[in-house]
């Protein structure tokens, strides 16, 4: 089998991020259904905290090319 | 032009991940000079191009708008000034604060209207070349962010202040010199780093995703047979994720505005 090993490495790094933003918009969905006047304040944090989680996988496809 | 040649540089070369040295492809080169003691080639590339284009048309669209700002406004200042309310009131009020947002609106501003025009150039047919690709331009708006928020930080709370203020208070004496270092990595490494490679990356991917389903479809057109009815499915693909792309384009350029604004807010806060 040919390849590289650093694209199961990349693979893999994206597991967790992906649990994580499927949980940060779980919750925001959660809020908005319950308080639906919530909704513009709880977007930028929804946002925000989807991007810090997606960090690790940016990570990920960085070191895949190194 | 040969497609293939441009866009399939891995099909003639055997290595694997492919090399940041592929992508490099000037359009006009000048020789090299001595760069603190690297050879450095001049030249000028696509993305180059792209961003003089972007800077000139947001000059020219925003002067067109607001040179004659009026109180019942024209339909372009309508939709400049829903751009502005949308950074002022819904990324820089909220993140830095309605006491000191207003001195850096004009920056927050700028990032966002550049890297948006700037990753949409990604898409929009003649160009299709996202600037924010080539990971120089990210690191080049990173640096900015960076100066600005530790040098508020710093006329805010003094040198020494700056670096006292990082610790929250309140923590248990043993802990603080671990939080320090913690604390001294995340403001001075990971924030830039982040903040440059989140911009890097989903540009890259997006546009390395885009030239797999299009180039992928022509491979296929080319094979002939039963293989060049399967092309067709593939353009839809490519079709439905550049709309895919457009949204997560516009979602980057609001997320590294907003991050910038809540560092700079960060800087800014009175007290933990």
């Amino acid at each position: 089998m040919e390849g590289n090993i650093t694209l199961i490495g990349y693979g893999l790094s994206t597991i967790g991020p992906a649990i994580a933003v499927g949980l940060i918009f779980a919750a925001y969905i959660n809020g908005v259904a319950r308080q639906p006047e919530a909704g513009n304040l709880l977007r930028p944090i929804a946002i925000l905290g989807f991007a810090l989680a997606e960090a690790l996988a940016i990570f990920g496809l960085v070191l895949f090319f190194l | 032009m040969n497609v293939t040649s441009v866009l399939l540089p891995l099909a003639e070369e055997e290595h694997f991940p492919p090399e940041p040295s592929l992508f490099w492809q000037p359009l006009v080169k000048f020789g090299t000079v001595d760069f603190f003691g690297m050879e450095t080639t001049l030249a000028i590339t696509r993305p180059m191009v792209v961003m003089a284009i972007t800077v000139g048309l947001l000059a020219w669209w925003l002067l067109a708008t607001t040179s004659k700002a009026a109180v019942v406004p024209s339909k372009g200042q309508y939709y400049t000034e829903q751009v502005y309310d949308f950074v002022r009131n819904g990324v820089a009020r909220d993140m830095i604060g309605s006491k000191e947002f207003m001195r850096f609106v004009p920056l927050l501003f700028s990032l966002f209207i550049l890297i948006l025009l700037n990753n949409w150039m990604g898409i929009i047919p003649p160009v299709q070349m996202p600037t924010m690709a080539r990971v120089g331009f990210p690191i080049a708006l990173t640096l900015i962010v960076y100066v600005v928020y530790h040098w508020v930080g710093i006329q805010k709370h003094g040198l020494g202040g700056y670096f006292a203020f990082m610790v929250p208070s309140g923590l248990p004496k043993a802990m603080i010199p671990a939080i320090f270092v913690l604390e001294l990595m995340t403001f001075f490494i990971t924030r830039p780093l982040t903040l440059a490679l989140r911009l890097f990356g989903n540009m890259f991917a997006g546009h390395m995703l885009l030239v797999v389903f299009i180039v992928g479809g022509y491979e296929l057109l080319m094979q002939g047979g039963l293989l060049s009815i399967v092309a067709l499915p593939t353009w839809i693909l490519a079709f439905l994720m550049t709309i895919f792309e457009a949204l997560v384009q516009f979602l980057q350029a609001y997320v590294f505005v907003l991050l910038a604004a809540s560092y700079i807010g960060g800087a800014l806060v009175d007290e933990h």
